[in-house]
């Protein structure tokens, strides 16, 4: 899976309705949508949730960053496939588990793309959540591109030293990694603890209550995607409850040849 | 030899950083690339052992494309030694960092271990060898760095910022050692933004601008030149601005290191008397 995956999650500036929209209302929309795909098991249900988010990922104006974060969403999204498939999970519903997953992939990574760390602070603080927890939480954000960075440098370090991560069987590839995640791993605690102390030497959390710069104001439009969105996650409930929807049963299956492996409910 | 022929790079993000760049080191030739920050000095050696691709033109490594070899394959001849050693420190133990490469390129234990001693040695880390690389301070975790590139012996050296993080003493040394690097017919390519380090090696300077050779040829050709350091970002070393202020007294204006510098002035003197 390619660090590239996380483009996808990364917000760059343009002007559209979606960057322009109050976080809190596109907090709610991606929430929205992470509810329906986890009510929903059927599969045109679950299909239909993820080409509604098509005009979103067209109105952003991130459909080649959008790719890239389904492109490595594909890859894991292909692990859950495997693992349903070899315990013996019907074809249909391993399909529907696979959009599921790709569904809830999308909706964070508009999210992520379309607001900005700053925005979703301020919204954080408007939910009346501790400014240092609201901090913590915008900070990780802001640094999953430099640890992305990061690790892309570490895996060109050692592979000028000869590493060669897909060499070897399974436990070898995985054990490749170690050389990776040590360095990237003691770098982030490294960077938290300088982070940390520049905070303190610049009187972080001197003033019990701050005054922001920029106050969100919610408009028409944010309260318009706000109502959609309940009304959406409504009927879809409804749908849920009281419609039967149509399905098909594909009879590809893996022969039960580890039983101790199906899951009993 | 390396050589490149009308290299270009752009990163995934559409941004061109290099625009076709010829080059050619010889073997055993020493090399300092300078130029400002992002003029694509990392870029272009991340090239010569193959992490970075040419998006055109091409690269060749004694006379072999990169496209063709693995990076691992192409590090056995070409060592690079990164700017940051952090990003490669992982062993608990300074030993067992400097001596990974070598079980990586399938080395039997008593090379591994014969290697790894001498070059701890060299490096002046000996005493450190059981120690955490983790709690050295960073001068010393850079001197590991490139003890754990220099220790498999490649042809071709190519140095990060190696400078950065080191006091004078371990400059000196370090400046000793990479000419001793060359006098063992390595070449020896080392990206760097101090000019009196590359005032007192003299080596070959190539300067390079917004991803184009701007310059190419001798240190002292290059490093006293006003325009040039002035497109590059760069401070001319401080015997070629003093040369410069005593223009008057007709002192040769192309010496950047202390010791020309002083044959200089001597000369000088003995004429006024």
């Amino acid at each position: 899976m390619s660090i590239r995956m996380f483009e996808g999650f990364k917000f760059s500036k343009l002007p559209t309705p979606l960057h322009d929209m109050d976080p809190r209302a596109k907090f709610v929309l991606t929430i929205g949508i992470f509810a329906v795909a986890l009510l929903f098991s059927n599969i045109y249900a679950l299909s239909a949730v993820l080409l509604i988010q098509m005009p979103l990922v067209y109105m952003a104006k991130s459909t080649r960053r959008w790719m890239k974060s389904m492109k490595g969403g594909a890859l894991l999204a292909l692990l859950i496939f495997a693992m349903n498939f070899i315990t013996g999970t019907s074809f249909t519903f391993l399909l529907s588990m696979t959009i599921r997953f790709l569904s809830i992939i999308s909706s964070f990574s508009i999210f992520f793309m379309t607001t900005s760390p700053d925005d979703l602070g301020l919204a954080l603080e408007r939910m009346r959540i501790p400014y240092t927890l609201c901090f913590t939480f915008t900070t990780a954000v802001r640094l999953v591109p430099t640890m992305a960075l990061d690790a892309q440098t570490v895996v060109d370090a050692q592979k000028s030293r000869g590493l060669e991560l897909e060499k070897g069987n399974l436990l070898k590839r995985i054990r490749n990694y170690v050389p990776i995640l040590i360095p990237l791993i003691v770098n982030a605690i490294r960077r938290s603890v300088e982070l940390a102390e520049a905070l303190e030497s610049r009187a972080f959390g001197t003033t019990e209550k701050r005054e922001p710069l920029v106050v969100l104001k919610m408009r028409l439009t944010d309260y318009l995607t706000v109502l959609t969105t309940i009304a959406f996650v409504v009927i879809a409930v409804y749908i849920n409850l009281y419609v039967p929807l149509p399905t098909f049963d594909i009879p590809i299956r893996m022969p039960h040849i580890w039983p101790w492996m199906r899951w009993q409910p | 030899m390396i050589k490149t022929e009308m290299l270009h790079f752009a990163y995934p993000t559409g941004d061109e950083v290099l625009k076709g760049i010829d080059l050619e080191i010889e073997d055993s030739e020493f090399v300092a690339i300078m130029g400002e920050n992002g003029a694509g000095k990392t870029t272009l050696i991340k090239h010569f052992n193959g992490l970075n691709k040419p998006t055109k033109g091409r690269v060749l490594i004694d006379g072999v494309d990169t496209r063709k070899r693995s990076v691992a394959s192409i590090s056995r001849d070409v060592g690079l030694v990164f700017q940051n050693p952090d990003h490669q420190l992982f062993c608990e133990t300074v030993k067992e960092e400097v001596s990974f490469s070598l079980k990586n390129f399938g080395y039997d234990e008593a090379t591994i271990e014969r290697r790894t001693n001498s070059i701890l040695e060299t490096l002046d880390l000996s005493e450190y060898c059981d120690s955490s690389p983790f709690t050295l301070s960073g001068g010393e975790r850079k001197r590991v760095a490139l003890a754990s590139v220099l220790v498999w012996n490649p042809k071709h050296v190519v140095l990060d910022e190696p400078t950065i993080g080191q006091d004078y003493l371990q400059k000196d040394r370090l400046r000793n050692f990479i000419l001793q690097l060359v006098s063992q017919r390595k070449t020896v390519i080392m990206v760097t933004h101090d000019v009196e380090f590359v005032a007192e090696c003299k080596p070959r300077v190539l300067l390079l601008s917004r991803g184009n050779v701007v310059a190419d040829g001798p240190a002292h050709k290059i490093l006293s030149d006003d325009g040039l350091a002035n497109q590059c970002s760069l401070i001319r070393p401080q015997m070629s601005s003093l040369m410069s202020s005593l223009k008057d007294l007709g002192l040769a204006q192309d010496v950047i290191d202390v010791y020309t510098a002083r044959s200089c002035l001597l000369e000088a003197f003995r004429k006024v008397r």
